[in-house]
């Protein structure tokens, strides 16, 4: 393969003037690349340029990955010959529409570091296989952003679809803004504001959106020594600090759960307040107590040399644990004014329109026995032909307006439930369930630390409802029947650890048994 | 009514002689088709010359005015039978598809119409979607000339070029009696470029005069012994006929200078990457000036065995660029070579792959080699020994970094659901055979869905599961087809055989009221008034007058439970042969395009207006993603959240949701989580509803405080 090749070199006469501009414009299908391509197109032919652009319609174009591609070159009155697809290593511009596609034109090999001035927007559109996994599927943008940095002669990247959205147009407006202001072609401002213009449909938001990205790579080309991409910097992680109010007795309880707080280590403070304002949240003040008399457990087990893994771990987590998923709690979290608020602003309802919301639930035989008192619930549940007559009955999807006088008191009544929650069969099943994770990781956290913090990390694989939480279950007990295998391992955390992230792979857990079988070989071959 | 309207553009079909047109490869082959005095123009969509159809349906008025008929073909093969119109009268005709997918499809008629011949030019324009993009199967066209003996250009893919193509083409195809194909490849039916107009022609003879004055030949018609004359016909009269006016008119092109010891031949198709590829070996300039010889062919069947030899006069080697396999032309030129006795070495695929679409890279990499090769003095001194510049950026670790992102269903596309309610059926009754079909639906095979086991041709999809019908099965096989496919020959191999040959299966017709996939087009069971075309036939009457018995019809695809339940009764039910389920849902990218302008109107008007989006409640959604694998919806997506307590992302819905249902109507027929809620706003609502609302608040209210007064509140929560 010849992978340098010289770049043009028109023949004697030929001047500079004469060069082809080759510009690639990578998008995800139906973020209106044929748009931004018409536009270049049309900038390039007021400014005196013939410009050719092409593009793969059709299927692609139902949400895949796709292509647009222009050239241009100064009109000397004779046609030059144009290329209809771009090449490795001769592209001068590249427009990525989506992060990912900025990393999609560097595999493909569209941008060199003498060359190429790379303009991409830094938002993500996860693909399907990003968002499948039952865990954290989604792929890395840091990664992609510091290979751009280094490939790319120039890198242009901000949010444009957050740009365009806040201007009420797409992203095509956004990115032909970066591309003005970038300065990669010898065109003017203005040129380019006409070809919107010229376009007719949403002239104001598109040139709104134009502006606010043609400012902003602006700066960025003129700040280019230092730091050439303005990505997204992690935000500083922000500390518990949210205001409490309420009843003053209730507040008085706060106030002595808050004492508890501050008495922890600091490195565990931080988590253990945001682990107990979710509990309190849940229930109440008492359960705040609980939830300290639990954490307080693996707190004397830790230590600063350890960093408090354990403990922040176990703030964590018993958080999570306590606040289990129950009608009562959905019913609760759906009837509050914070959320009414949420729902508006999410859907945008302006001044003078009416909201209507409908909820989606499917109560099933299991919810509507662990809502009743302990008694009562086991009795129906030991007796199946009950619990199929019953079930027969519940179990249907209820679409439930909470809007409306009926459905809201209804939801309401239910959350209302939350004080005798400790008296109902869900409770009691969950906290033995809890019992049980927690003894068995601090148990392993007398010997192993390290296991012990993974252990209890462990209850991130519990999540979901009915058979997606009866799955989550049978994970969470799969990675845990490897602890006798592990038993006296050194590396027994880390081994917890990867079944763990293996669990998170897929639905079924096919990985995690693949897993499972590579613990079960390790352990023979060491014997 | 189309995805994409080129009402305005198709104004360009009017400009007259001298004027500049200034557009789309496709427009411009439209122009030069009035140019020509078309009389009839017909095809099948599918890309890359959908938008030819949607250019020919929008310019009805234009195509009207001069009397040139138009018709949206059944079918590539009804198409290509239509030609039949030029066979004995002196009308010019133009039919257009997908190839090879379409030709395959057109093959009985195209063998037919070329045994017999035509007297009027008969032109048939191949979109060629190989390479890069390209959903079909990888084959040529040119085997396809080849076998009927019709004729096949490969223009330079620029719009003079191709506009020329097209004239050339029926002059062509009148003076050897003979159809031709032109070929253009996908990216020059998209390409933006100009040409220098001329004025439309009515046709000499339109289809009404054929039809005042019949006529008939029955030498002309395919029996014996007519039939025996064709074959000898054809290369008698016909190919020489063809070579001559090939050669005479100078169809091929020879560009560079015409001494040097080697030379290039190449389809015309491929010259600009040639020519790019010379310019990046410092060889061409930017307009294509170059010392090395080139041999354009823009008309690669039939070869012209003179015009070759003479260009490969005083040549040491040739090498010939021809995209695909197997390589006919290289074969061709070869042979012509062998039996003159000339010395010329001719290469073509040591130097250039054997398949695969010939890329820039591929270009530059093969022409390299051949001149490194053959003539290493005409290359710069950086190109015979590059100095290795920089380091090059790494990019291994970003391949396993970036996501693939194949097409799938669009938002709210309303078949989703179905296949949706498919997963959660055989999560109750095991895996199942399933046959796919051509269309949109096929999509099912990505994930998250990953239903189908085959797809065998448009229409095709029951038929490819029709050895899967044994009395001893216990389980039934599942076959997927669109309407797309169902009326374009479905309704016969599919569900007629289904029903001949009393086959078990369960078959699913998805009906979403287009020709979907191809862009929109609409088809007889399309629910829109065309003004040209007669649609609203129900598919369910197709399929009872085949004889179909059991048959249901889910006329909302979104309700989950009822698909789902629908197909549990097909799977399990005692009824033997076929069990149709029809599942109907408009098209949401046709019916966004149809609705939201009058949506937005209406609003602004201050009618009372419902618009339904969805919305996750974070909080209550645990981060498991199970809806979205039973989705893949672009709308449904993941979010972090500000939440050190939280691990995982919770599922979010971005503003591009249309409020389809799927999310809501999947949680509750899968048992998901009750983190899913419609939110519906009433624009410009009347009294009544203020009256409610307010009313409705103010207890709702009421409740909200009474319960918050008595609680710790977060000011966060």
């Amino acid at each position: 393969m010849l992978d340098q090749a010289s770049p043009l070199r028109p023949k004697a006469g030929a001047h500079d003037d004469e060069r082809v501009i080759k510009l690639a414009v990578l998008a995800v299908g139906g973020q209106g690349g044929g748009v931004l391509a018409d536009w270049i197109t049309d900038v390039a032919e007021r400014n005196g340029y013939v410009a050719q652009s092409t593009s793969v319609a059709g299927v692609a174009q139902r949400t895949g990955a796709t292509i647009y591609y222009i050239e241009m070159a100064r009109d000397t009155g004779r046609l030059p010959v144009f290329a209809l697809s771009p090449s490795q290593g001769d592209v001068d511009i590249l427009i990525a529409a989506e992060l990912m596609e900025a990393g999609r034109a560097i595999i493909r090999g569209f941008i060199t570091p003498e060359r190429t001035t790379l303009i991409a927007s830094s938002h993500r559109i996860a693909a399907v296989s990003e968002k499948i996994e039952p865990g954290d599927g989604r792929a890395s943008s840091e990664k992609v952003q510091a290979t751009a940095q280094a490939a790319a002669k120039r890198f242009i990247a901000f949010d444009m679809e957050k740009i365009a959205a806040d201007n009420g147009t797409m992203i095509s407006a956004s990115l032909l803004g970066a591309l003005a202001g970038s300065d990669a072609l010898p065109f003017t401002r203005e040129s380019y504001e006409q070809a919107v213009s010229a376009g007719g449909r949403g002239v104001k938001a598109s040139l709104a959106a134009f502006g606010a990205a043609y400012d902003r790579a602006r700066g960025i080309a003129a700040a280019a020594a230092g730091d050439k991409a303005a990505g997204n910097p992690a935000a500083p992680e922000a500390k518990s600090t949210a205001k409490v109010s309420g009843p003053e007795a209730l507040l008085k309880g706060w106030q002595n759960l808050a004492a508890r707080v501050a008495a922890l280590p600091e490195p565990v403070r931080d988590m253990a307040e945001r682990g107990l304002r979710k509990v309190v949240d849940y229930q109440d003040i008492a359960y705040g107590d609980e939830y300290f008399d639990r954490l307080d457990k693996a707190v004397a087990l830790d230590n600063a040399e350890h960093g408090y893994v354990l403990s922040i771990a176990a703030a964590k987590h018993l958080a999570n644990a306590m606040c289990y998923d129950d009608m009562i709690r959905v019913a609760d979290l759906k009837t509050r004014s914070t959320r009414d608020r949420r729902v508006r602003k999410e859907v945008g309802v302006r001044e003078g329109s009416v909201l209507q919301v409908t909820e989606y639930f499917h109560p099933r035989i299991e919810e509507f026995c662990g809502t009743l008192p302990v008694g009562l619930g086991s009795y129906i549940e030991s007796r199946p032909k009950l619990a199929a007559f019953l079930d027969r009955r519940i179990n249907r999807g209820r679409h439930i307006r909470t809007d409306s006088f009926t459905g809201f008191a209804m939801l309401w009544f239910i959350g209302g439930l939350r004080r005798w929650r400790r008296r109902l069969l869900r409770h009691r099943i969950e906290v033995e369930h809890l019992e049980r994770w927690y003894e068995l990781a601090l148990a392993h956290a007398r010997e192993n630390h390290a296991l012990g913090t993974e252990i209890l990390n462990c209850r991130r694989l519990i999540k979901g409802y009915s058979d997606t939480h009866a799955r989550a279950q049978s994970k969470f007990d799969r990675v845990l029947s490897a602890l006798p295998m592990l038993d006296g391992r050194e590396d027994a955390a880390d081994w917890i650890r990867r079944l763990r992230e293996a669990a998170l792979k897929d639905e079924k857990g096919e990985m995690l048994d693949g897993a499972l079988k590579t613990v079960a070989t390790l352990n023979e071959s060491t014997r | 009514m189309a995805e994409r309207s080129f009402a305005k553009e198709v104004e360009k079909l009017r400009l007259g002689a001298g004027e500049e047109f200034a557009g789309e490869g496709i427009l411009a082959i439209t122009k030069a088709l009035l140019q020509c005095g078309v009389g009839y123009v017909g095809g099948y969509q599918g890309a890359p010359i959908s938008h030819l159809m949607d250019v020919l349906a929008d310019a009805q008025d234009i195509l009207g005015e001069l009397g040139v008929h138009f018709e949206a073909s059944a079918s590539e093969a009804t198409a290509t039978a239509m030609l039949a119109a030029s066979v004995h009268y002196p009308i010019r005709g133009a039919a257009t598809f997908k190839s090879t997918v379409g030709t395959n499809v057109a093959s009985d008629a195209l063998a037919n119409l070329a045994s017999g011949g035509v007297t009027g030019g008969a032109l048939i324009i191949v979109g060629e979607d190989y390479g890069e993009g390209s959903s079909i199967m990888q084959e040529r066209s040119h085997a396809f000339a080849m076998k009927s003996q019709v004729w096949l250009l490969d223009p330079r893919p620029n719009l003079p070029s191709i506009v020329k193509a097209v004239e050339d083409g029926f002059e062509l195809s009148e003076e050897s009696n003979t159809p031709v194909m032109l070929q253009v490849r996908i990216r020059c039916c998209h390409v933006h470029g100009h040409f220098i107009a001329k004025d439309n022609k009515r046709p000499l003879m339109s289809v009404a005069d054929a039809l005042a004055a019949p006529r008939r030949d029955t030498g002309r018609i395919v029996l014996p012994p007519a039939s025996f004359l064709h074959e000898k016909e054809k290369v008698a009269k016909r190919w020489p006929a063809a070579v001559d006016f090939i050669k005479s008119r100078k169809i091929n092109e020879i560009f560079g200078s015409d001494h040097g010891s080697i030379g290039i031949a190449m389809q015309g198709g491929m010259y600009n990457s040639v020519i790019r590829a010379l310019q990046r070996l410092g060889l061409a300039d930017t307009y294509g000036d170059t010392e090395v010889s080139l041999y354009v062919l823009n008309a690669v069947y039939p070869l012209v065995d003179d015009e070759f030899l003479a260009f490969c006069e005083g040549k040491q080697a040739v090498l010939v660029v021809e995209e695909g396999q197997p390589n006919y032309i290289e074969q061709a030129f070869a042979a012509m070579l062998h039996k003159a006795g000339r010395g010329t070495r001719l290469v073509g695929k040591e130097h250039l792959p054997m398949a695969g679409e010939y890329t820039g890279q591929v270009m530059l990499d093969g022409i390299g080699s051949f001149l490194q090769a053959n003539a290493p003095h005409l290359l710069p001194g950086e190109v015979r020994a590059p100095n290795k510049k920089g380091e090059g950026v790494d990019t291994a670790d970003l391949v396993n970094v970036v996501p693939g992102r194949p097409p799938g269903f669009c938002v709210g596309c309303p078949e989703r659901p179905i296949f949706a309610a498919t997963k959660l059926v055989e999560q109750e009754l095991g895996k199942h055979h399933i046959a796919s079909d051509i269309g949109c639906h096929l999509f099912s095979i990505m994930p998250p869905f990953e239903l189908g086991a085959t797809t065998m041709g448009y229409g095709l999809g029951p038929a490819s599961a029709s050895a899967f019908n044994s009395p001893e099965a216990k389980r039934r096989s599942i076959s997927f087809v669109g309407d797309g496919g169902f009326w374009h020959n479905g309704l016969t191999s599919s569900i007629g055989n289904a029903v001949f040959n009393k086959n078990d299966g369960v078959i699913v017709i998805v009906d979403n009221f287009y020709s979907a996939a191809t862009g929109g087009q609409d088809i007889l069971s399309s629910r829109a008034s065309n003004r040209t075309k007669s649609t609203k036939h129900p598919i369910t009457e197709a399929v009872k007058g085949m004889g179909v018995k059991w048959l249901r019809h889910i006329d909302r695809t979104y309700d989950v439970g009822k698909m789902r339940a629908a197909l549990r009764e097909a799977l399990t039910t005692e009824e033997k042969g076929p069990k149709v389920i029809v599942a109907s849902s408009e098209c949401m990218l046709n019916r966004q395009r149809r609705e939201k302008p009058l949506v937005d109107k209406a609003i602004k008007g201050g009618a009372r207006v419902v618009k339904p989006k969805f919305g996750v409640d974070e909080d209550v959604c645990t981060g498991d993603h199970a809806c979205m694998r039973l989705s893949g919806c672009p709308s449904l997506s993941v979010k972090s959240l500000d939440d050190p307590l939280r691990d995982d992302p919770v599922a979010s819905i971005d503003q591009n949701c249309v409020g389809c249902g799927n999310c809501g109507e999947v949680a509750d027929a899968a048992v998901l989580c009750p983190s899913f809620y419609r939110a519906d706003v009433v624009h410009n609502p009347g009294r009544w509803d203020r009256f409610l609302e307010s009313a409705r608040r103010a207890v709702i209210g009421l409740l909200q405080r009474r319960r918050e007064s008595r609680r710790l509140m977060f000011a966060d929560a």
